[in-house]
């Protein structure tokens, strides 16, 4: 009996690392256009990220559906790089190198970006990048389709102060402790200075990571509010914090018209996961929210339910970010006839596209997008009202005007500048 | 070199043979042949031999002095940590604000001069140094104080895992200046040299495999005569090692800060590899890992050890590419399957399965 | 805008004074019909003039179409702009007048607009809502009124105020509208001894509101330079008095009393004597304020104790007292939370009305969801591996990696949404910002409810006798008759099933997502660790003194820093103590 079990145990061993050693060489598609999604299906960024790949599965099929590229298929290739940052650059890298795509379209936090930078700068890639990030950055090899500061935090803030936004004169700056937060706020102070806002009126804190006890810190706030003057809050909370930070604000009593939250990474699908009763009134800056009401809006979120299969799931601006990203693409390979890298590239610039808000977005030579910025306050349902729009276009800014250091960079990408961060032109 | 025994100079051998076969077939080759190993194979077996290292130091202490360390990615990542601080001094100029002497972070955070731990760091002759120092200061002084008030067992091991998840905490923290989450990345190069040439990354890769051999080296001359056995005594029997005369905490300090220079080393060499340094390799879910790598392979064997290391994190690479939705099943299985069915690891399991079949053949005849 | 917010309040103070004579007369409702327009205009300033000319208006239906605005329950009809107030169902909705209230029919919701509120309009609602039930029969719907006119402290209502003040009975309702009367008072428009009398009497109270506006008077800095030149050297005076007033108070942290010198020092045109008295008035509220912080901080602590407490019970039991290091215990809370939200799921569509019961049924769901799992991984992986507690180590997180993708496979990648029933909802308001939410309290009290219960349960039955009797000496219990191994299962899908109710509990305050039990999982083992492995007790005494060092140290050193001295002081107390707080004495000490 005993050697028996042993002799089980042996075989399994053997069957088991055998399966896990075997490495399948999957046959070459021929005639096929590659494109590889970045985004983390496990680990602690698959809650924001699995819904990107989704969306991207969506946009390729859609393209097939209507004859491919260049008279190609387009095939998706998802990999997982796990929320873990090293593993990012090993996929990016496999991608490029193994798989050979002709483009990748990914990561979410700044920190798998940066990490692959340096993969796709040495092997010349392309990445369309797209959620709302801190600027200071411009890649040659990246297209930033989310959000600069410029076109999210400060009409944000401009909001905040206006008549209609309640005339605050004194915010609470709270963020997760990671560059994004750092960033903004550094800009958003320096652009309440030109405000005359001084610093005793600006509160700044920053939290871990999925942060859940918000105790503290929400009352802080309410005793910083209670001082006198109209307070509002600045929220740069990442992720998995915003809901017991919400939670606990609605349990507090803490109601919008009298201190409300402008949330800079909160969207429809972070508010899925809320009673979102007590928290209506609070805001929200994007360049696009599932509340648009356009024609091509409508048709994009049909298509999304049926190709989803449920009709709760919702859609929010890094969606509409690889929507943007994924036409100027796929037009910009048309117009080259082919899908090499510079080729590409060079034909991105002045690209434009009919984004889901029914404005014409415009690539711009410092790679980062031009989009109109929309402040939404959240509804009862999980949805946002769009309350206040800019009146155009804001063009995305690499390099913020508000921090010294990065006012004087500029980024172009054409000649003669040829640049990402120079302070004058290369040729 | 009696202490080094057949299994031990096979294991060196293979390991020569794979690191120059690679770095050779890469080197050498066209990319159109198809013996041609592709340049991300070779970064790829680099971080593998790393993570052997790290594995090999685990196996060090767990399997030959028996303490559990849930926190031996803290000594991993500052030991990468040192090397980031060298890497990113060496860009000099070169970042994106061209500040002379202040890395890119600090420019943007305004620091207005180095902290006064960053000094030093420009000179690889105190960075390498520097590696294994901070490590094996932080292990010494870990060590120093649990071992001597007799913290054992589970105790130590979820203090190991406190330590590790402190230390993440600060170093998420921008204030600490390392960069915070995004941590030390955007090098440029090492020793002069393009850290994106090929030459580069072959000889990080022929570096890592030197590691390797020398930390396999140094731990069997560790575990084999008196030392090892004391080690092993204190393992097996603590309190009877000590009323034999022996200071097992002596004993326990001294290889706990061995192994933890050892994991500082592989961080070191892993940083160039990989390109980025950050917080999130202080994670306790990656220390548990590197256990998990050490018992897949055979906890005290060595050779598991680092075989380990490399099954499971190429399972990782193969599966996160082959089956992205599907991976932590197949992952998750194998973890439970191995303690279940291969409860000694692969190479505990070999030994064993050799042990029976030659006492089988000598009842038989 | 100051002009036409003037007459607005002219109108309305006009209307009040002839509400009650003649209700709805000619002009008034011709002022309703332009108000229905304006509130479907697009801008929010039209909206905004609508809902301004419908409080004037005085129309009887003018209060329920501002309730209904601000409740998003006011729509109106595309194709004719006619104003309805809806009742959702689904797709279609519910029409009904908003002048007679009766049902209109029905329409589908793309057939209606609804009238947008933002945070500026639903100010002026509010206060124009407050205006209007001043003179309610509903006591408390005249307190809500009085409460909402110290919020906005509008003198355009000063005599509406008053007169109702007049005629009130309720002493609190009298309370409440007197202290809205000296919010209204201490305003930059009254006389300076008009506002000193405000200010002592706003002084009286507690809430955050009086504070504010005190505040407010403190801080003002508009004045000619001469003034401001005086003002400032009086300041300096006073400052150097409060400097010796802050040196009496040894012990007082001096933060408060610093935040109002900051303001003092910003401050000008406000006359002396109203500031002293402004001054006065706010010192002597901070003080009592700073006892309710103190509080504060104890609550929180406890609150935050009681979670710690919740996550590592489960854990106390499987790796305290069977010593499997089970890395799944957090999955196991995930479980929990996930039973809960398909309860409420449940609720949601078969019995929407007894929603507030979900949680309660939730609670044994979780247990026995999380317990049969617990059983099924005891009997399938965990009976294999006892006397090797390191390597349930590595099966258990195997178990944890595959649980953690299941749940992603089943219910999504994403945030699950549990609600909070209406009695877990809302806070206890301490005076000065200390709110003490119900959830919490709920929270504590579950904990507590759940420690006593795995205690009674080891103590007092049969099978907590002989799970005893298994862990301290297994041999001999099997010789007694136990049957060890079925002890072992039922331990730990006790132990796992306890994991699952903390998942209720956490499932109110955190997200329910795949990642919830990897943020416990850490917390959890310091816990038991502190606590002393194997005793109960030791984590209730470990739970609540980690949650209340760590509630105390945030305030001065930021959450992030807070948490790491609390691990670097855990580290040091192991040193100190090896076995943790409550140490096992004997055999049961060799873990």
């Amino acid at each position: 009996m005993k050697t028996m079990t042993n002799r089980i145990r042996g075989l399994a061993a053997a069957g088991l690392f055998a399966g896990a050693a075997m490495v399948s060489a999957a046959p070459a598609m021929a005639e096929t256009i590659k494109v590889g999604i970045l985004h983390s299906l496990s680990g602690t960024m698959a809650i924001s990220e699995t819904t990107l790949k989704d969306a991207m599965l969506m946009l390729i099929d859609d393209v097939n559906k209507a004859g491919g590229l260049l008279g190609k298929q387009v095939e998706p290739v998802v990999v997982d790089p796990a929320s873990d940052w090293p593993l990012f650059a090993e996929k990016a890298r496999e991608l490029i190198e193994k798989e050979k795509v002709a483009v990748i379209f990914g990561c979410w936090t700044s920190v798998s970006r940066k990490s692959v930078l340096p993969v796709f700068e040495e092997l010349n890639g392309l990445l369309f990048y797209p959620v709302q990030y801190e600027g200071e950055e411009s890649s040659r090899n990246v297209f930033y389709t989310g959000a600069a500061p410029n076109q999210q935090a400060i009409p944000a803030v401009e909001y905040l102060m206006s008549e209609d936004g309640g005339a605050a004169e004194r915010f609470a700056l709270l963020g997760t402790d990671y560059v994004y937060p750092r960033t903004t706020n550094k800009i958003l102070r320096a652009f309440l200075h030109s405000r005359g806002i001084s610093d005793e009126d600006i509160l700044e804190e920053y939290t871990p990571f999925g942060h859940s006890d918000w105790q503290t810190i929400v009352s802080k706030v309410r005793s910083f509010a209670s001082e006198g003057k109209k307070t509002a809050i600045v929220s740069t909370i990442n992720g998995d914090a915003n809901v017991p930070f919400y939670k606990e604000l609605a349990n507090q009593g803490v109601m919008a018209e009298d201190l409300p939250v402008v949330a800079f990474s909160v969207g429809e699908e972070e508010l899925a996961g809320i009673d979102t009763g007590p928290l209506v009134g609070h805001l929200a800056a994007w360049n696009y929210f599932m509340s648009v009401e356009t024609p091509e809006n409508e048709a994009f979120i049909e298509k999304w339910h049926a190709f989803i299969g449920d009709e709760d799931r919702v859609t929010n601006d890094p969606m509409e970010a690889h929507y943007i990203g994924f036409k100027m693409w796929a037009q910009a390979v048309k117009q080259a006839g082919t899908t090499d890298v510079d080729a590409v590239r060079q034909a991105m610039y002045g690209q434009t596209a009919k984004s889901l808000t029914g404005t014409t977005a415009v690539m711009n030579v410092n790679h980062h997008l031009s989009k109109p910025v929309l402040i939404g306050e959240v509804q009862d349902d999980g949805q946002f009202e769009i309350v206040w729009q800019t009146d155009g276009p804001v063009v995305g800014d690499a390099w913020s005007d508000y921090i010294p250091e990065s006012a004087r960079l500029t980024a172009d990408w054409t000649y003669p500048w040829v640049c990402g961060n120079c302070e004058k032109p290369m040729f | 070199m009696g202490w080094l025994d057949l299994k031990g100079r096979i294991f060196l051998v293979a390991l020569a043979v794979l690191a120059g076969g690679a770095v050779a077939l890469n080197l050498s080759l066209p990319e159109s042949s198809a013996l041609h190993v592709p340049n991300y194979m070779v970064g790829l077996i680099g971080k593998y031999l790393c993570f052997a290292l790290l594995a090999l130091s685990v196996d060090l202490v767990w399997g030959f002095a028996g303490i559990l360390s849930l926190g031996h990615g803290a000594f991993f990542a500052l030991g990468g940590y040192a090397m980031g601080m060298h890497l990113m001094r060496q860009i000099g100029e070169r970042g994106v604000y061209g500040h002379p002497v202040l890395p890119d972070f600090m420019v943007f955070l305004d620091w207005k001069e180095l902290p006064w731990y960053w000094h030093g760091f420009d000179s690889a002759w105190f960075a390498l140094p520097m590696c294994l120092a901070v490590p094996g200061a932080l292990a010494f002084l870990f060590g120093w104080l649990t071992f001597r008030s007799r913290v054992t067992g589970v105790y130590l091991s979820i203090i190991s895992q406190a330590m590790t998840f402190a230390l993440m905490l600060a170093f998420f923290r921008n204030d600490m200046g390392f960069g915070g989450n995004n941590g030390l990345t955007d090098f440029k190069d090492l020793f002069g040299h393009d850290l994106k040439g090929a030459g580069m990354r072959a000889g990080l890769l022929l570096a890592s495999a030197a590691a390797l051999a020398g930390g396999y080296l140094l731990c069997r001359w560790m575990t084999v005569g008196k030392f090892g056995r004391v080690l092993v005594a204190v393992r097996d029997a603590e309190q009877r090692t000590r009323f034999l005369g022996y200071r097992p905490e002596h004993y326990k300090i001294l290889v706990f800060t061995v192994s933890a220079m050892m994991a500082g080393a592989a961080g070191a060499l892993y940083v160039p590899q990989v390109g980025i340094i950050n917080p999130s390799e202080f994670s306790p879910a990656n220390s548990i890992e590197i256990v998990i790598w050490v018992a897949v392979g055979g906890r005290g064997t060595l050779i598991g050890a680092a075989l380990g290391a490399v099954l499971v994190n190429y399972a990782k690479t193969f599966l996160t590419g082959a089956a992205p939705e599907m991976w932590l099943f197949v992952l998750g299985g194998l973890f439970i399957a191995v303690t279940l069915f291969v409860p000694k690891g692969v190479l505990g399991e070999i030994a064993s399965l050799r042990v029976r079949w030659q006492a089988r053949r000598g009842s038989d005849g | 805008m100051a002009v036409r917010n003037a007459i607005f309040r002219l109108i309305l103070v006009l209307f009040a004074a002839g509400a009650c004579l003649a209700p709805g007369g000619g002009s008034a409702s011709e002022g309703f019909e332009a108000a229905l327009v304006l509130l479907t205009g697009k801008s929010a300033k039209k909206r905004m003039a609508g809902v301004e000319a419908l409080a004037a208006s005085g129309h009887p239906a003018a209060a329920s179409m501002l309730s209904a605005m601000v409740d998003g329950k006011l729509y109106y009809r595309k194709e004719d702009g006619r104003l309805f107030v809806v009742a959702k169902r689904g797709r279609e909705f519910d029409l009904f007048d908003p002048m007679s209230g009766e049902q209109a029919g029905s329409a589908r919701s793309k057939a209606l607009k609804k009238v947008k509120v933002n945070n500026r309009l639903r100010r002026a609602i509010r206060t124009a809502l407050a205006g209007l039930n001043l003179t309610h029969p509903d006591r408390a719907k005249r307190l809500d009124a009085a409460a909402g006119l110290l919020k906005s402290a509008d003198p355009g209502l000063r005599p509406l105020l008053a007169a109702a003040f007049d005629r009130e009975a309720d002493a609190d309702v009298r309370a409440a509208m007197e202290l809205a009367l000296a919010a209204v008072d201490i305003g930059r428009d009254s006389p300076p001894s008009v506002r000193v009398a405000a200010a002592g009497r706003l002084g009286a109270s507690e809430a955050p509101e009086a504070r504010a506006l005190l505040g407010r008077v403190v801080g003002d800095a508009q004045a000619d330079p001469a003034v401001r030149e005086a003002a400032r050297a009086a300041l300096e005076e006073i400052e150097n008095r409060l400097e010796l007033y802050r040196q009496f108070g040894a012990g007082f942290p001096g933060i408060s009393l610093g935040s109002v010198l900051l303001l003092a020092a910003g401050g000008a045109n406000a006359a002396p004597a109203v500031r002293e008295a402004a001054r006065a008035a706010l010192e002597e509220i901070e003080n009592r304020l700073e006892l309710y912080r103190q509080f504060g901080a104890v609550f929180q602590g406890i609150s935050l104790g009681s979670v710690l407490l919740l996550a590592a019970v489960g854990l106390a039991i499987t790796f305290g007292v069977m010593g499997v290091i089970n890395m799944a215990h957090g999955e196991m809370v995930m479980v929990g939370a996930y039973a809960t939200f398909v309860v409420q799921e449940l609720f949601r569509t078969f019995a929407p009305e007894l929603f507030g019961l979900s949680l309660a049924v939730a609670v044994p769901v979780a247990f026995l969801a999380a317990a049969g799992l617990g059983a099924g991984l005891e009997r399938s992986v965990i009976r294999w591996l006892y006397g090797r507690p390191l390597e349930t180590l590595l099966a258990t997180w195997g178990v944890s990696l595959v649980l953690r993708q299941a749940v992603r496979s089943i219910f999504g990648p994403t945030n699950r949404e549990v609600g909070n029933p209406e009695w877990m909802s809302g806070a206890v308001e301490l005076a000065g910002g200390v709110a003490i939410t119900y959830n919490r309290i709920w929270i504590i009290l579950f904990s507590l409810a759940v420690l006593a219960a795995v205690m009674a349960v080891i103590r007092y039955t049969t099978f907590g006798l002989e799970m005893r009797a298994v862990t301290q000496n297994r041999p001999m219990a099997n010789a007694m008759g136990i049957r060890s191994r079925n002890v072992d299962c039922m331990t730990f899908a006790l132990g796992s099933g306890v994991a699952g109710m903390a998942g209720v509990a956490l499932s109110q305050i955190d997200n329910v997502s795949p990642n919830l039990g990897q943020a416990y999982i850490v917390d959890s083992f310091m816990v038991i660790v502190f606590g002393g492995v194997g005793n109960l007790w030791g984590v209730l005494v470990g739970a609540m003194s980690l949650g209340i060092v760590n509630k105390f140290i945030e305030p001065f050193s930021g959450a992030v820093l807070g948490k790491i001295v609390v691990l670097v002081a855990l580290i040091l107390f192991i040193q100190r103590r090896p076995q943790g707080l409550f140490a096992m004495r004997g055999r049961a000490a060799e873990l």
